[in-house]
């Protein structure tokens, strides 16, 4: 992040290779396959099973060409697959375009696909952009000499709740296999039987569960594999497609929204060779329908005072009463984690110059004054550092405080790519889940909470880098330990938050120390500098309170007011003490895309759009900026940075900026603080005392019961099962036996999971942090590191 | 200055034009009194066809949406379950709509209809006194159910193989329950 490798830009020679294709010479780096040789002239070979970013594997035998001669002056007797051919010096290849035999080829290979293949594009979902269907306009025959009956299978089977398999259309080019064994490792959809009943297939019981399944739907050549939710809704040219960013996870992955009508109707992988390559996770594939289910905020909402009920208001008269209801008080900001910068940037303005506080804070989470100082060292306006293509050359990457396949899906495949390259993966965690062994993960085993005693253990070259995730901040002295440990190699560090805006809001200044472009509040001439910058007279110059400050000075009074966005109070640290200091403020402003649990504490609720309806940017974990344009133009549906304006014009202090561009603009003037940062203490912390109880650890499942999943009821149904994990003896000694059932408590409340066996230390349990309808940290008020008591269920209940 | 003939001839020679047609049959069409047939295939009013037993043909494929060249038909498809069935197959047209503001009556989308499902009927009166009638939905456009037909959502009556309504084999082998009546009576 703050480390930036000078020698990254450097191009490694590459050894080329002269061939000769439709009489056309070319020079290519050696070990190019000869069908992507024959792009670079723009000959496009047909092709089914080749895919760029998958081994290839000559099994749909379209991509036929003639080879003259195989560089050694003899020719190769049949035509080959261009696919799996490598080019050689001097090799000459025909491809259709000047080869009789090619073309021949081609048309019979063809031929031979479809002769089994359903005539049913009316009905395939894929119709209108099917490769085969194109391909076989284009280089096929157009009349079938098969008169015979076709093969039938029944169909469609469920290979997964999200995609549904048609073994009918299938061309057994196993790019869905190849996919999940090469890219996502989740090897649950192989090749059944042999000769004409051949066909792909899952184990019995075992459905494609993968977080990743979706983009075998988009990368199956035919309509074999189609989404459930997709099914039948619309066709290729009803599509408006529009490219944008998810906004699930801190990747920034590039995907593409196809809306009709104004509606979503599907979302697809963007192709980002930077970022997410070709692929997408499940999450931001089918969790779009969120921001259209019923309790979609549409008009501000102010709370009647005579009957206590939130009513209906215009957004004039809303935004008068929020500015009434402000004016006066002494107001805490909470902003959540989902915002775009151009908004987060808007609170942080809207805070400083027009409500004159430094109690702002993006975390809806727990948080760590260890965290708030790292944030501001390493992190705050540094620009892009460790980027995904780093994690390819790295020698080994540690990851610290993060699961990435549940927590950043989009990194867990880089990092899975960049390990077959040679990368090693060391994970200080508690255990070896599913996803860090598909890593080829060594554990380094670190109770949760003492995460720094086994950073400290490690040893790094210069070439390594360390992954902090957002865990990490919670362990004492682990992001201290974390700093300390690349300092020490010369390595580089990276921070992973969970959410889209996290990144973001650190950069636009959402938190209690810091000023936009990691401007530190403590120091006056940055201050000074961002009051001109403003035209305001002076800037607050105490630093503020952090989340759990502010929650706690609501409750004590010390804050009479709250203007929160986007915060679900079941994040943080102990909802219930934030519910009971939310009834104590005097005035709650709450901006939000649909009615959550801060709006029966609400007094005035003013509806924003969600990411589909509004422009912004997203800052991912790397520190790239992924900006998006609006997807879906929905009139009256204003982003956090107009109604924060009109808020500001009512009291009197306008804001300066009144849109997404506008915003963007002023902090790209604004730019980042290029004075002293602020210090950050890597001596070492305290670890928490030893004890005795159970230690829990917990982090949310890449599907779970999430708001920014509703509405996407077929894909929840891959969640994972919410299972207690624990070793045997930690189990043992509770009394729970493995597989029955098993019941964490604290004294805010308890419950009940499964148990299951797994290699986690001597009193540690693992449990999913939102899954099944148990919210951990609102049932038991308890995160990772927080101890906890285990249980025998049916002792308690006896 | 005119000449004799344009002051004389010409006024009264345009009578004589009158005077024969006088002895002539009319053309004029007696609409809307008398309703005279159109050319058998005149493109009038679009029809959604039903198998035998009442099912629909439409599959919602859109191909006729993509055909328009006015861009005057609206289709949704979805899928048949074994409770609510509307047509033989996975896939039906759960909206189907055109406007006839639009239409042109070129017939475009007949052609593009892969199962015979949207054809013409002669119906040319299409007029209307307010926009939101002219676009006709489904259930203006479906054919009437005729003797035999039973309104679906049913299962497949034909064949358990929802091919055979394609290829035409076996119709129609299942006699609806009423109809069986009636012949008992009759």
């Amino acid at each position: 992040m703050t480390v930036t490798e000078p020698g990254s830009t450097e191009v490694t020679p590459v050894e080329l290779v002269t061939l000769t294709i439709d009489d056309v010479e070319v020079s290519v780096p050696k070990g190019t396959l000869v069908i992507r040789a024959a792009e670079l002239i723009g000959t496009e070979i047909p092709r089914f099973c080749d895919h760029p970013l998958l081994e290839p594997v000559g099994a749909c035998r379209q991509c036929l060409v003639e080879v003259p001669d195989a560089g050694n002056g003899r020719g190769m007797p049949k035509p080959q697959a261009s696919c799996t051919l490598e080019v050689a010096p001097g090799m000459v290849v025909n491809t259709q375009v000047t080869s009789p035999a090619a073309d021949k080829a081609q048309r019979g290979n063809l031929e031979f696909l479809l002769a089994n293949h359903p005539l049913d594009c009316p009905v395939c979902d894929k119709g209108g952009e099917c490769p085969l269907q194109n391909q076989a306009l284009s280089h096929g025959n157009g009349e079938s000499r098969f008169i015979e009956s076709k093969r039938l299978f029944a169909k469609p089977v469920n290979v997964s709740e999200n995609v549904l398999l048609d073994r009918e259309r299938c061309v057994l080019c196993q790019r869905c296999t190849r996919f999940s064994e090469e890219i996502a490792g989740d090897p649950f959809i192989a090749l059944l039987e042999r000769g004409a009943q051949q066909q792909i297939g899952i184990a019995d019981g075992e459905p494609f569960h993968s977080y990743f399944s979706g983009n075998t739907i988009q990368i199956c050549p035919v309509g074999a594999l189609t989404s459930a939710d997709y099914r039948f809704r619309s066709r290729p040219f009803d599509l408006v497609s529009v490219p944008s960013v998810a906004e699930h996870d801190a990747c920034g992955a590039a995907i593409r929204i196809d809306h009709r009508r104004g509606k979503v109707m599907r979302r697809l992988a963007g192709d980002d060779p930077e970022v997410n390559e070709e692929w997408i996770t499940d999450k931001d594939r089918f969790a779009f329908t969120w921001s259209t289910r019923d309790d979609r905020l549409r008009t501000p909402l102010v709370r009647d005072a005579e009957s206590g009920e939130l009513q209906p208001m215009s957004w004039p008269g809303a935004l008068a009463v929020a500015a009434r209801g402000l004016s006066g008080t002494q107001p805490g900001v909470l902003t959540g984690g989902r915002l775009t910068l151009e908004d987060a940037y808007a609170y942080a303005k809207f805070a400083r110059a027009v409500l004159g506080t430094n109690d702002i804070d993006f975390r809806s989470r727990p948080v760590s004054d260890e965290e708030t100082a790292f944030l501001a060292h390493h992190v705050a306006g540094a620009g892009r550092g460790v980027t995904y293509r780093d994690l390819d050359r790295a020698g080994t990457v540690v990851l610290a405080g993060l699961e990435p396949e549940d927590e950043a899906g989009t990194l867990f495949l880089r990092l899975r790519k960049a390990v077959k390259n040679g990368t090693r993966v060391v994970a200080v965690a508690s255990h070896l889940t599913r996803g860090l062994r598909k890593l080829d993960a060594e554990l380094v085993s670190a109770v949760p909470g003492r995460e720094a005693e086994a950073l400290a253990g490690l040893s790094l070259g210069d070439t390594d880098v360390v992954l902090a995730g957002e865990r990490l901040g919670l362990a004492p002295g682990g992001l201290a330990a974390a700093v300390d440990l690349v300092g020490r190699a010369g390595a580089r560090l990276a921070w992973v938050p969970r959410r889209a805006g996290d990144r973001g809001a650190v950069d636009a200044g959402c938190l209690p120390t810091l000023l936009p472009g990691g401007r530190p509040v403590a120091e006056a001439e940055a201050r000074a500098d961002l009051a001109a910058a403003w035209g305001v007279d002076q800037l607050p110059d105490t630093t503020g309170r952090d989340t759990v400050g502010i929650i706690a000075a609501l409750a004590a009074g010390e804050l009479t007011s709250a203007v929160i966005g986007g915060v679900e109070l079941a994040d943080l640290p102990d909802p219930a003490a934030a519910r009971a200091a939310l009834e104590t403020a005097e005035f709650v402003v709450s901006l939000e895309v649909r009615a959550g649990d801060v709006a029966p504490y609400a007094d005035v609720v003013l509806p924003v759009a969600p990411p589909v309806e509004k422009s912004g940017t997203f800052v991912n974990w790397e520190g790239r900026r992924r900006p998006f344009d609006t997807a879906l133009e929905v009139s009256g549906s204003l982003p956090d940075v107009r109604v924060l304006a009109g808020i500001a014009e009512e009291l009197g202090t306008p804001l300066g900026i009144r849109g997404v561009a506008a915003a963007r603009r002023e902090l790209d003037e604004l730019g980042a603080w290029d004075g002293a940062r602020a210090p950050f203490e890597t001596a070492r912390a305290n670890p928490p005392a030893e004890s005795g109880a159970v230690v829990l650890d917990t982090w949310k499942q890449l599907i779970d019961d999430g708001r920014l999943q509703d509405g996407a009821d077929t894909y929840r149904l891959t969640a994972r099962p919410a299972r207690l994990k624990a070793n045997a003896a930690t189990l043992a000694a509770a009394n729970v036996e493995p597989g029955g059932s098993a019941r964490l408590s604290t004294e805010r409340g308890a419950a009940e999971f499964i148990a299951e066996v797994a290699d986690l230390p001597d009193g540690v349990v693992w449990v999913p942090a939102n899954s099944e309808g148990v919210n951990v940290r609102s049932v038991l008020a308890a995160g990772p590191g927080d101890p906890v008591t285990l249980s025998d269920s049916r002792e308690e209940r006896a | 200055m005119s000449t004799l003939k344009e002051t004389l001839w010409d006024p009264v020679a345009g009578f004589g034009v009158t005077f024969r047609t006088m002895f002539k049959k009319p053309v004029t069409e007696r609409y809307p009194q008398e309703k005279r047939p159109t050319a058998p295939r005149f493109h009038g009013r679009h029809q959604l066809n039903r198998w035998p037993d009442g099912l629909e043909k439409c599959v919602g494929c859109e191909l006729c949406a993509w055909a328009c060249p006015a861009d005057a038909i609206y289709v949704e498809g979805a899928s048949n379950t074994e409770d609510e069935r509307f047509s033989p197959g996975e896939r039906y047209g759960r909206v189907y709509q055109i406007n006839y503001l639009r239409c042109i009556l070129c017939g475009l989308c007949i052609e593009a209809c892969p199962t015979r499902a949207l054809t013409m009927t002669n119906e040319y009166e299409l007029a209307d006194d307010n926009r939101e009638d002219l676009i006709y939905e489904k259930s203006d456009l479906l054919a009437p159910l005729l003797p035999g037909m039973t309104e679906p959502p049913h299962e497949m009556l034909i064949s358990d193989d929802h091919h055979d309504y394609y290829r035409g084999k076996s119709l129609p082998i299942v006699e609806a329950d009423d109809a069986t009546d009636s012949g008992e009576a009759r």
